[in-house]
C-alpha cells in the first residue's frame, strides 16, 4: 500500500499552472491591455464551463439524459439576483443561496423523475426547464416576464476561482467511491444494482450536485449580466449546454471544459455575421458527429499523468 | 484514416476560431471613429431569435437612413458606417453586443435594442462608457427613468405606453365627441392598467364620465357577463386596452349582443390576426392608437423609398428604427462632435425635429420624445389612417 499524498508533483504542477493562468489574465485586465469584450467572454466561458461540467456529471458520468439544465441555472440566477439586489447580501452568500436552492429543486425533482429512463427522463427534465421558466415569468416579485435588473458584482477573479473550486469538487466526486458508483450506473444499471449499488441514491446524488453547480453558474451569470429575463433560460439554453458536453465528449470533464470554451468563443467571434453564425455552428457539429461521434475527447481526460515516472503513476 | 479525420476536424475547429478572432481583431484595429474618414454608429438589434422580425425590420430602415444621409454628404463631413451586432433577442447577448460595439468597434452612438428588456441590458454598458443610446421601440417606463432619475445617455424614439391612453381619451372626447365611456381591462397586464389609468384621468378632465369599468384576464374566452354589465351602463364608447387575442372575441361578442358603440384600443390591437378573430363587419366603428400608420400621407416618401429598396411595405418597427437613426444623426450634427457628452446634450435639447409622422421634441426630464400618435380606423377589414393626435 503506497500512500498517495495530496501534494504530489502532479497536483503541485496543476495548481501552479492554474495560478499562472489566473495571474496572466488578471494582469492583462488590471493593466487594461485586455479589451472588455475579451474579459466578458472569459467570464462567460467560466459560467459555461461550470454548466457543462455539472451537466456532464449527470449526463456523461451517471448516464442519465437530462435536458433541463437551464432550469437550474434560472433558479440560481434569480435567487442569487434576489439576494444581491433585494437583500444587498454579499456575493459569496448570493452564489451559495442560488446553488443551494437549485440543489433543493434538483433533489425534489430528481426523486420522482430519475425513476424514468432514457427518453422519458429527457422529456421530464425538458418539461422541468419550461416549468421553471414559466414560474419566473408569472411571479411579479421576480420581475415577471419583463425581467429583473441585477448589478454587476462579478469580476474575473470571482468567476475564475469559483469555476476552479467547482471543477475540483466535481473532479474529486467523480474519482471518489460515489463517483465510481455513478459510473457503474452509467455502464449497466442492473449489474450495478446486483452488486449492491443503490442506483436511485447515486442518480439523485449526481443530479442534486449537478443542479447545485448549475445554480452557482446561474448566480455568476445574473451577477455579471446586469439584467435577466426568464426567456434567457429557455430550452435552447439547455440544448446549448448539452451541445457543449457532447462536443467535448460525454463523460470527459476536460472535454466539457473544451466544449464550453469552443462554443462560447465561437459564439462571440461570429457575432459580427449573424446570418452565418448558425450555419457555421451547425456545420461544425455535423462534421463532428460524422467523424468523431464520441466528442472531441471521447471519455478520455487530459491530465498531467504523463509527467509522472512510470512507477509512480497511480490508479487515477 | 480515422486519425486523419480527427486531425481534420480539429484543424477546422481551430481555424474557424482563428478566423473568428481575426474578424474581431481587424475591426478593433480599424477603431477610432475619426481615423478613416468614417463615422461609426452601432446598432444592437434582434437580428435572430424570438423577435428577429423587429430587429431585421429596423435594420433595413436604418440602412436606408444611412444611405440617404451619406448621399447628402454624411455627417460632420464623414460617411456613416453602421456596425450591427446581433443580440439574438436575449438580454445577456444584448449586453455582449453593446460591449462589442462600444469597446471593440468604438462606435460614436448606439441604436437599439428593440425590446425593453434588451435595451435595459445594454443601457448600463452605454452609461458606463458615456456613449448615447437610443431605443427605437423600448416602451417600458424604466428604460429611460429609474427611481425617478432619468438615465443619462439613454433615449428612446417611441412614446411610452400610458401616453396611448391619453391619446385615446383626447380622441374620444374631441373627435368622437362622446361623454360616457366604459373601460374593459386585462387585470393582469401592466400595459392594460397603465393605458386604462391614463385614459380615465384624461377623459374625466375633458368633462367625460366613466360609466363602468370591467376586468378580464388574458386567455379568457367568454366575455358576455362583463359585456352585459357594460351594455346596461349604456356608454357611448368602450375603451379596451388589450391585445388582439382577446380584443377580437370581445368585439365579436359585443356586436352579437347588439352593442354598436365605438370600441377604442391601443397598439396591442395592431395585428392582422385581429381580422381572423372578428368579422370585418363587426370591426367597423373600431379605432386604435398606434405609433405610425403606413398610409399616413406624411410617411409617403419613406414608404416609397423603402419599397423601392426592399420591395416590401415597411412596418412600424421599420418606421421607428428610421426615426431613431435620424434622431441620432441630427443630434451628432447639432453637437458638431463625436463626443458622447455633447451628443447627449444635443439629443436632450432636440426640438421640432421632423420625424416621419410629425415633429419630435425630446423631453430632457424623461428622455421620452414628445410626438404625435396616430389613430387608425378599422374600415371593412382594413386599417385606415384617420388622424393624428398631438400630446397636450
Amino acid at each position: 500500500m503506497k500512500r498517495v499524498s495530496i501534494l504530489n508533483r502532479k497536483n503541485a504542477l496543476t495548481l501552479f499552472l492554474v495560478i499562472v493562468m489566473y495571474a496572466v489574465i488578471q494582469g492583462l485586465i488590471v493593466t487594461d491591455i485586455l479589451p472588455p469584450l475579451y474579459t466578458s467572454t472569459l467570464i462567460q466561458v467560466c459560467v459555461y464551463v461550470i454548466l457543462a461540467a455539472s451537466l456532464n456529471l449527470i449526463n456523461g458520468i451517471t448516464g442519465q439524459f437530462s435536458i433541463g439544465h437551464a432550469g437550474f441555472m434560472a433558479i440560481g440566477a434569480y435567487l442569487a439576483g434576489i439576494v444581491s439586489v433585494k437583500f444587498h447580501g454579499p456575493l459569496f452568500l448570493s452564489l451559495l443561496v442560488g446553488g443551494i436552492v437549485a440543489a433543493v429543486a434538483g433533489f425534489i425533482v430528481g426523486l420522482p423523475t430519475l425513476r424514468l429512463r432514457g427518453d422519458y427522463l429527457a422529456i421530464a427534465t425538458l418539461g422541468l426547464g419550461q416549468i421553471v421558466m414559466i414560474i419566473f415569468q408569472n411571479i411579479d416579485y421576480f420581475g415577471g416576464a419583463a425581467g429583473m435588473q441585477v448589478g454587476r458584482h462579478i469580476n474575473w477573479s470571482w468567476a475564475f476561482w469559483v469555476t476552479i473550486i467547482s471543477l475540483v469538487v466535481i473532479h474529486n466526486f467523480v474519482n471518489s467511491t460515489h463517483g465510481r458508483a455513478c459510473i457503474s450506473v452509467r455502464e449497466n444499471e442492473i449489474a450495478a444494482e446486483a452488486m449492491g449499488v443503490n442506483t436511485t441514491k447515486y442518480k439523485v446524488l449526481a443530479f442534486t450536485l449537478g443542479a447545485f453547480f448549475a445554480g452557482v453558474a446561474g448566480g455568476i451569470y445574473s451577477n455579471y449580466m446586469y439584467f435577466i429575463q426568464p426567456t434567457t433560460f429557455n430550452f435552447l439554453t439547455s440544448f446549448n449546454i448539452l451541445v457543449m458536453v457532447v462536443l467535448g465528449g460525454l463523460g470527459s470533464m476536460t472535454g466539457s471544459i473544451l466544449g464550453a470554451l469552443i462554443m462560447t468563443v465561437l459564439n462571440v467571434a461570429l457575432s459580427g455575421i449573424p446570418s452565418l453564425r448558425m450555419v457555421i455552428t451547425a456545420l461544425l457539429l455535423i462534421i463532428m458527429m460524422l467523424f468523431r461521434p464520441s466528442g472531441l475527447m471521447g471519455t478520455k481526460e487530459f491530465n498531467l499523468n504523463f509527467l509522472e515516472k512510470k512507477g509512480e503513476r497511480n490508479v487515477a | 484514416m480515422k486519425k486523419f479525420f480527427v486531425m481534420a476536424t480539429a484543424a477546422v475547429l481551430s481555424l474557424s476560431l482563428l478566423a473568428g478572432c481575426g474578424t474581431t481583431g481587424a475591426t478593433s484595429n480599424g477603431g477610432g471613429s475619426s481615423a478613416g474618414g468614417n463615422l461609426k454608429i452601432g446598432a444592437d438589434l434582434e437580428l435572430t431569435g424570438g423577435v428577429a422580425m423587429f430587429g431585421t425590420a429596423a435594420q433595413k430602415a436604418i440602412d436606408l437612413a444611412v444611405e440617404q444621409q451619406n448621399a447628402n454628404g454624411g455627417l460632420l463631413g464623414k460617411q456613416i458606417k453602421m456596425d450591427y451586432a446581433d443580440n439574438k433577442s436575449d438580454p445577456g447577448e444584448s449586453t455582449n453586443a453593446a460591449t462589442k460595439l462600444i469597446t471593440q468597434d468604438s462606435v460614436v452612438a448606439v441604436i437599439g435594442a428593440m425590446t425593453s428588456g434588451n435595451t435595459l441590458a445594454a443601457s448600463q454598458v452605454a452609461i458606463d462608457n458615456k456613449v448615447p443610446l437610443i431605443s427605437p421601440t423600448g416602451t417600458a417606463d424604466k428604460v429611460t427613468v429609474e427611481n425617478g432619475q432619468v438615465k443619462p445617455y439613454i433615449f428612446r424614439a417611441c412614446f411610452i405606453d400610458p401616453f396611448q391612453g391619453q391619446v385615446a381619451a383626447q380622441f374620444a372626447a374631441n373627435t368622437l365627441k362622446v361623454q360616457k365611456a366604459a373601460i374593459f381591462i386585462d387585470q393582469k397586464s401592466d400595459y392594460s392598467i397603465g393605458l386604462a389609468n391614463a385614459f380615465s384621468t384624461n377623459f374625466k378632465s375633458a368633462n367625460g364620465q366613466i360609466v363602468s369599468q370591467e376586468k378580464y384576464v388574458a386567455g379568457d374566452k367568454d366575455f358576455r357577463p362583463q359585456l352585459a354589465r357594460i351594455k346596461s351602463s349604456n356608454p357611448d364608447v368602450v375603451f379596451v386596452p388589450g391585445y388582439y387575442g382577446e380584443v377580437g372575441p370581445i368585439v365579436k361578442q359585443a356586436r352579437e349582443m347588439g352593442m354598436n358603440q365605438a370600441f377604442i384600443g391601443g397598439d396591442g390591437w395592431g395585428s392582422p390576426e385581429l381580422f381572423n378573430l372578428a368579422s370585418a363587419d363587426q370591426l367597423n366603428n373600431c379605432y386604435y392608437v398606434n405609433h405610425v400608420a403606413i398610409d399616413d400621407p406624411s410617411m409617403a416618401d419613406f414608404v416609397k423609398a423603402f419599397k423601392a429598396k426592399y420591395n416590401q411595405d415597411p412596418d412600424s418597427f421599420a418606421a421607428l428604427g428610421y426615426d431613431a437613426a435620424r434622431l441620432m444623426f441630427q443630434a451628432i450634427k447639432d453637437a458638431n462632435s463625436t463626443n458622447g457628452d455633447k451628443i447627449r446634450t444635443a439629443l436632450e435639447n432636440l426640438k421640432g425635429f421632423k420625424g416621419l409622422n410629425g415633429d419630435i421634441t425630446m423631453d430632457p426630464k424623461t428622455h421620452n420624445p414628445i410626438k404625435d400618435a396616430v389613430i387608425i380606423k378599422i374600415e371593412n377589414g382594413k386599417n385606415v389612417f384617420m388622424t393624428k393626435v398631438s400630446p397636450k
